[in-house]
This record gives structure tokens, sequence and C-alpha cells, in this order.
């Protein structure tokens, strides 16, 4: 076991971890931060994304001592300062962008990376970056509607509720 | 998986060293190494990580060609080449998703060979020259099959060198479920000829299809491919698509990569 420390949501904390101990499972079982899912353990699902040094990855497909000394954001970040619902958050719900919401921390995770690199996105785009994410339940159209909400577009015409 | 021991040396000299002890294996940015592990096809005893040797990373233009260092994810490679090999910077932004994209990296990609893995195909058909902490390996010594390339014990990727053709494209046949390419074909017309390079198809992994390459050499257009026949018997025959299947692909593909250059 090492000692591994990374920066998380803002704050420096360490926890021991293995060489196989994953980023998802130093994150979830190190630091108990469970808003970080596991669904597929093999990244194709990408509920376990969250950002190192502002970059999207699979935190299953990533080991812990691999991004000792990193910046990490996961979905307990993504909430403002006072603990209302950031902005990304507010517009999955104001849309319904989930139904079960198991998917949902990945899917909030990476539209708040596509918003940071491309702030107007298209539906088009807004599908195409999503698609390493995948959701059982709502077929995605609220989910790219809620997108494309956070980004302040106009979605009363988008049809699909 | 197997637990290991996990080292992160800083240069290449370091990552060289770690590398020649026994057991050991280098790690790039994992995201094929991580689930074959998972499913215990692979128990290193010592994973050697490469992602943090900085003369290992970026996109930079020498000697009128492009040089990528082996560890620069798929996602630095789509943005920073684009203004110099925008048909290689396509093919990298084209890989897998965006969560992939900032893991993965060129040197994994072609140390591991992947059958139906993209960048083999711009390498093979750019006459790309793959710079090991050893030696320099032509791009047509270095593929030698499925799963395996001129790399030995302890050599690992630094870098890898693009000349710049006059035209290119990489049109793939999405694998919807993977997103690896069911087939995909790279086309790469230079001064002196035309390379084509075809993944995702043929048994023995990346390959040139030298008759599209003697056609499209003489006259640059999808419709001089038109009469070649391609061979899908040793081709890979799975639940996605028969050997005659990836065949036409092959041929579609081809055409369309032309036409897009």
């Amino acid at each position: 076991m090492t000692k591994v420390t990374m920066t998380v949501n803002g704050k420096t904390v360490s926890a021991e971890a293995e060489g196989r101990t994953l980023l998802s499972a130093f994150l979830r079982e190190g630091l108990g931060l469970t808003g970080t899912h596991v669904g597929c353990d093999t990244s194709q699902c990408g509920a376990c994304v969250v950002h190192v040094d502002g970059r999207a990855v699979k935190s299953c497909t990533v080991f812990a001592q691999d991004v000792a000394g990193a910046q990490v954001k996961t979905i307990e970040g993504m909430a403002n300062a006072d603990g209302s619902l950031g902005v990304v958050q507010q517009a999955f719900q104001d849309h319904h962008g989930l139904q079960c919401g198991f998917c949902t921390p990945g899917m909030v995770m990476s539209s708040a990376a596509l918003l940071a690199e491309n702030p107007k996105p298209t539906e088009h785009e807004v599908r195409h970056y999503l698609e390493g994410n995948i959701c059982r339940c709502t077929g995605y159209h609220n989910i790219v509607k809620a997108v494309l909400a956070a980004s302040g577009q106009d979605v009363s015409s988008v049809a699909a509720e | 998986m197997y637990d290991f021991e996990f080292v992160k040396p800083s240069s290449i000299a370091e990552a060289a060293k770690a590398l020649a002890a026994d057991g050991a294996q280098a790690l790039s940015g994992g995201q094929t190494l991580l689930p074959t592990m998972k499913q215990r096809l692979a128990a290193p005893g010592t994973l050697v990580s490469l992602t943090g040797i900085a003369e290992m990373q970026g996109v930079c233009l020498s000697d009128g060609g492009l040089h990528i260092g082996g560890a620069t994810p798929h996602a630095v490679v789509a943005a920073q080449a684009k203004p110099h090999y925008p048909a290689l910077a396509a093919l990298a932004g084209g890989i897998g998703d965006p969560a992939v994209r900032n893991r993965g990296t060129i040197g994994g990609s072609i140390a591991n060979n992947d059958p139906a893995a993209c960048y083999p195909s711009a390498v093979l058909a750019s006459g790309a020259t793959v710079v090991t902490n050893k030696r320099k390996i032509a791009a047509d010594d270095y593929f030698q099959g499925m799963f395996t390339t001129a790399l030995e014990e302890g050599e690992f990727v630094i870098e890898v060198r693009f000349p710049i053709p006059q035209k290119a494209a990489y049109v793939k046949f999405n694998q919807p479920a993977s997103r690896f390419a069911l087939t995909g074909v790279f086309v790469a017309k230079f001064a002196d000829g035309v390379r084509v390079a075809v993944t995702g198809a043929s048994n023995d992994g990346v390959f040139r299809w030298a008759e599209a390459e003697a056609a499209l050499s003489a006259d640059f257009r999808a419709e001089a491919i038109a009469g070649l026949v391609v061979d899908g018997s040793d081709m890979i025959s799975d639940l996605h698509g028969s050997g005659a299947y990836r065949a036409n692909l092959v041929k579609v593909l081809t055409g369309r990569a032309v036409s897009a250059a």
C-alpha cells in the first residue's frame, strides 16, 4: 500500500492505495465519495466519469497512483458554494434528464466537460460528445435537452418530453 | 485484477531502466491494458507508467514532418495536429469517446497493435517512423501481425514521426458498441505515390493494399479502384461481419477516403 495524495474538489486528500486501486475505488472507498458510480467497470458506460486536471476521464480505467498529485473533480464538486445545484445539475432536474439516476453523475461530468470546450454545442454535438455515456432509461432526449438548456440555449422548440 | 508494483518515472532513461526488469510492463493511457488486466489476461509484476515523461508529450513540426510524443493522448493530437495533418487529427478525434481520447495515447495504441485499432493505419499509410528508446523503425517493418510489433522486451515508443502527405483521409465503419473500426482505411497521397492501409479487416492486422496503391498512384479517383477485387477468404469473420463483408468494406471505404482526401 502506498499513500496517495491528490486534490479532490479543491481539497487536498490522502488515502492508502494498492498499485491496482482504480481511481473510482479510491474515490468511493478511500475517500467515501460515492457519487461517482461504477456501472460496467469496463470503460463502456461512462457512469464513473470524473475530471482529472480539467479533462473528463473514466475513473474505472485509471489507476489512482497514476493521477497522484492531480486536480480531480467529482459530482460532489459540481454544486454551488451555497449547496444549490450547479447549472448542469439544475438543467438535468428542470428537463427531467434522468429517471433512475444511475448514469447521471457521469452524464453531468461529461456534459460539463463538453460545455467547457464548446459553450454553445448543437444538438448533434451534444449527442456525439455523450456517446461514451450510456443511459438505459431516458432514451437520451431529455439529457440532450438539459445540456442544451445548461448552455443557455432556448430549448422550448426541442421535441421529446 | 492481480496487484502489482506501480512506478512512474519522469524521464525516458528512468523508464528504460525500470522496463529492463523481469515482469515489467509499460503502461501508457491504459484504455486497453486496464480492461485486459481486469480480465486477468495480463498480470504484470511491475507497471511502468509512461504518462509522467515530459519528453514523450506533445505534437510538433520538425524537418517538414509531424512528430508526436508516444504518450500524447488522442484528444491532444486531434486538437494540435489539425492545422498540419487534418486527416491524422480527424482519426485521433474519432477514436473511442471523449473520455477515452483524454487518456489513450498514440504510443499505447501502436504498441498494442489491435487489429481493429485506428492509429496503425495512419502510421502505415503515412510511411511514418516509430522512434523507440533503442532505435528508429520504419512503419513497414514495425507492424508484424495481430497484436505483434517489432518492439522487443523493454522497448517502448517514445515518438512517431509522420511525413505529411499532399492529400489524405481516413474513413472507418464503426463497430457501434466498441467504437473500434469494423474496418477502416487510411489513404495518403505523396508526390511519389499513394499508400493505402487497412485496419479491422485482416487476421494479420493492419496491411497495405498494394493493388489499390498502384491504381491510385496512376489515377487518384475513387473510380480507379472500381475494377479491383478484394479477397475476403482470410479476413476476420465474427458476429459483426463476415470476411466477405469486410472485403467489400475495404473497397467501399477506400473509395470514400479517396473522395474525401
